[in-house]
């Protein structure tokens, strides 16, 4: 009896769940799909001026140059911009946190964002670059050297949560003590900086979106190539050598992915914090540890937070408005919290 | 008491084992009182406080009407000329003054922080304390376009109120060091939005005065901001130099403290208490300057080589690092052009990147 049992309880368990929860997850990536674009149409439909749906359709669909098409073409682009940038920030959040096992690797917080920031103010302010062609280079520049500062500093292989979290915080530190010193000098580029500084989706153009759109597909398609040799690093550096996973390489193009979509999406729309955080930590209570499942995922939600936080942005201090930046990081803040406050997470 | 050499055993540093350890703790006992003298310690304390006089001497005498370090004195004396007395005590002076108090409170702020956290990193900047204090500072600077006076108390006010809900936030059956550190760094990266929000609502000509604030600078302070930083000082210093025992213990771990007496939540309380009213008001009368919490402790144990909280030497430490930054500031970029903070900022910057190499390295952090 007793050794009878084990088998057929895990022949029960084991035998119908492989489809039938791949089927699951798979129908609920198709919801998360279905949210994303109510999203994305509220987005459009919401804002100083409120469009009907009837509005949003003719001015998708049918337009005509009335005052509404003008709107949804304007807001068509932002929120373009805000599914491309969100999407970004999720997916390289979700690589970093797999990448450093490291379950509070966020961009904002491991200072990505302050690298690439620290490099467009030095664009605009001593280079005189004023296009965003120009410093999308700048932002690329920054962030790839910060990441790869604080992986070192974070102590590489051996790197915890703390030691992440704190050499991140100091680089950040550091980085916007310089940009304030430049703020001071420079009262020109505090005009224009105080505005990218936040985070916001609001001078989003098609020329915008044009530009960074060749590298967020590239690092896009890399990180989604890289969930499978991420899962085997998962299981600590031995177990994935023995199966078959390049360790060295994996790291390095699993940063350049999230240097790319980090440093695209911050190029774009300014540092914004906490998306690339909580994203992934949702996703993975609903899809487990899968990597194979939890970056569609996160690339599908992600853009539903920051898109619905422009949106909230947007309507609460209307007709002005919240930059999205500002919103996700004071609805982030307190996820960031609990997580810490979470025993296992803070004894990493 | 049993030992007959007292006090201080002078004896003892003639010898060539003697002069080795000649910067060890001695016991130095007269009558019934006995005193642990680290003379290493003191010796370090001593010489700060003579850098940080002789560099206070200097910035007052620097300025666009430059004034000879023995004409400082002279009118410091009461000897000068009715000119520079009129620059010396009712212009430079105070700031000066003020920068020393500053430097000292947030140098102390930073050792007690950085004990209780266990952490070198476990200053107040990282912790977001200056962020709530800027935070509060904004409101009053773009919301209500306040007066200097308003806006020292909406920092004081921001930077009290941040303290106590990070430590309300870090609490779960006691506030241990890492869930501290990281609490504070959420809700720091929380406050950096709202201050970022507050820029951008302001016109140009307050975001400009709200940039120099944050960064931290002493320029036109006068005798209003020397006197209440000065009482403050003069309760909390003493209060906590009473109770740095504890803290000692403290770094021990929990357990070991609580066998040896200390009542362990309410010491850590009480000083954390001290050390965010130390750092809210330094800040409210200077801004958050950066880095001098972090760097004073760490620099002042590097150089008194002793364990332990070390707050008498981070204070001296803190003091003179602030004094030289802003005389370095005035002489680099010329008289106020730019604030104290962006030196610290930068000097800072660049300790701070060796100081997590080196703590790596030893397997610290």
């Amino acid at each position: 009896m007793l050794v009878d049992s084990p088998p057929e309880q895990q022949r029960a368990e084991t035998a119908p769940a492989p489809p039938s929860r791949r089927a699951i997850r798979a129908l609920g990536l198709l919801a998360a799909v279905a949210v994303l674009v109510l999203v994305a149409l509220a987005s459009i439909a919401i804002g100083a001026k409120s469009l009907s749906v009837g509005e949003v359709w003719h001015g998708l669909f049918h337009a005509s140059g009335t005052y509404g098409d003008a709107v949804v073409g304007d807001r068509l682009s932002r929120t373009l911009l805000g599914l491309l940038a969100g999407a970004a920030l999720g997916l390289s959040g979700a690589v970093l946190q797999a990448l450093t096992r490291n379950p509070l690797a966020d961009p904002g917080l491991l200072g990505i964002n302050a690298g690439a920031s620290a490099a467009v103010v030095t664009a605009i302010t001593f280079f005189g670059v004023t296009t965003l062609s120009g410093y999308v280079w700048f932002a690329f520049l920054g962030a790839a050297a910060v990441g790869a500062l604080v992986y070192l500093l974070g102590g590489s292989r051996g790197a915890t949560p703390v030691r992440l979290a704190l050499a991140g915080t100091a680089i950040s530190a550091a980085l916007y003590g310089y940009l304030q010193a430049v703020m001071i000098m420079d009262n020109a580029a505090l005009g224009k900086m105080r505005f990218w500084t936040v985070g916001s989706l609001s001078s989003a153009t098609d020329r915008t979106i044009e530009q960074v759109l060749p590298f967020l597909v590239i690092g896009t398609v890399l990180a989604l190539a890289l969930a499978r040799p991420l899962n085997a690093m998962a299981m600590g550096d031995d177990t994935a050598r023995a199966l078959g996973a390049h360790l060295n390489r994996t790291r390095a193009l699993s940063m350049a992915a999230a240097t790319l979509l980090c440093g695209a999406a911050t190029a774009a729309c300014g540092p914004i914090v906490f998306v690339g955080l909580m994203i992934p930590h949702v996703v993975r209570s609903f899809t487990g540890p899968d990597l194979r499942w939890i970056l569609p995922y996160a690339t599908v939600l992600s853009p539903v937070l920051l898109l619905g936080a422009d949106v909230v942005g947007r309507m609460i201090v209307r007709p002005a408005e919240l930059q999205v930046g500002i919103v996700t990081a004071i609805l982030g803040g307190p996820v960031f919290i609990f997580l810490v406050r979470r025993r296992r997470t803070a004894q990493l | 008491m049993k030992d007959p050499r007292t006090p201080g055993r002078p004896g003892a540093s003639g010898t060539a084992e003697g002069s080795a350890r000649a910067f060890h703790p001695r016991a130095v006992r007269t009558g019934g009182l006995s005193v642990r003298l680290d003379v290493r310690a003191a010796t370090v304390v001593v010489l700060l406080l003579v850098a940080a006089l002789a560099a206070s001497v200097v910035l007052i005498g620097t300025g666009d009407f430059p004034i000879s370090a023995g004409d400082v004195l002279a009118t410091l004396t009461g000897n000068g000329n009715a000119g520079q007395e009129f620059i010396v005590t009712e212009l430079r002076l105070p700031r000066v003054l003020v920068g020393l108090l500053v430097g000292a409170s947030l140098g102390l702020g930073g050792a007690l922080f950085q004990s209780i956290s266990r952490n070198p990193l476990g200053s107040p900047d990282v912790l977001g304390l200056g962020q709530g204090a800027t935070a509060g500072a904004l409101v009053v600077i773009v919301l209500f376009s306040g007066s200097a006076t308003a806006v020292t108390a909406g920092a004081l006010a921001g930077g009290l109120v941040t303290g106590l809900g990070i430590y309300l936030l870090a609490w779960k059956r006691g506030v241990h060091g890492y869930r501290l550190v990281l609490v504070g760094i959420g809700v720091a990266a929380m406050l950096t939005a709202v201050n970022g929000y507050l820029i951008t609502k302001a016109d140009l000509v307050d975001a400009a005065r709200a940039v120099v604030w944050m960064t931290g600078s002493l320029n036109g302070r006068d005798w209003t901001q020397v006197w209440p930083l000065l009482a403050l000082c003069a309760v909390l210093v003493p209060l906590v130099l009473g109770k740095a025992r504890g803290l000692r213990m403290l770094e021990m771990g929990d357990d070991v403290a609580y066998a040896l007496g200390v009542r362990v939540e309410r010491t850590r309380l009480l000083l954390m208490l001290a050390a965010v009213l130390l750092t809210a008001a330094a800040t409210a009368a200077a801004g958050p300057v950066g880095f001098v919490a972090l760097t004073a402790p760490q620099l002042a144990r590097r150089l008194t080589r002793s364990p332990g909280p070390n707050l008498v030497p981070a204070m001296c430490m803190g003091a003179t690092l602030l004094i030289v930054a802003d005389w370095a500031s005035q002489r680099a970029f010329g008289a106020d052009q730019l604030p104290v903070g962006v030196v610290t900022g930068v000097l800072g910057g660049v300790y701070l990147l060796w100081l997590l190499v080196a703590e790596r390295r030893a397997g610290r952090v």
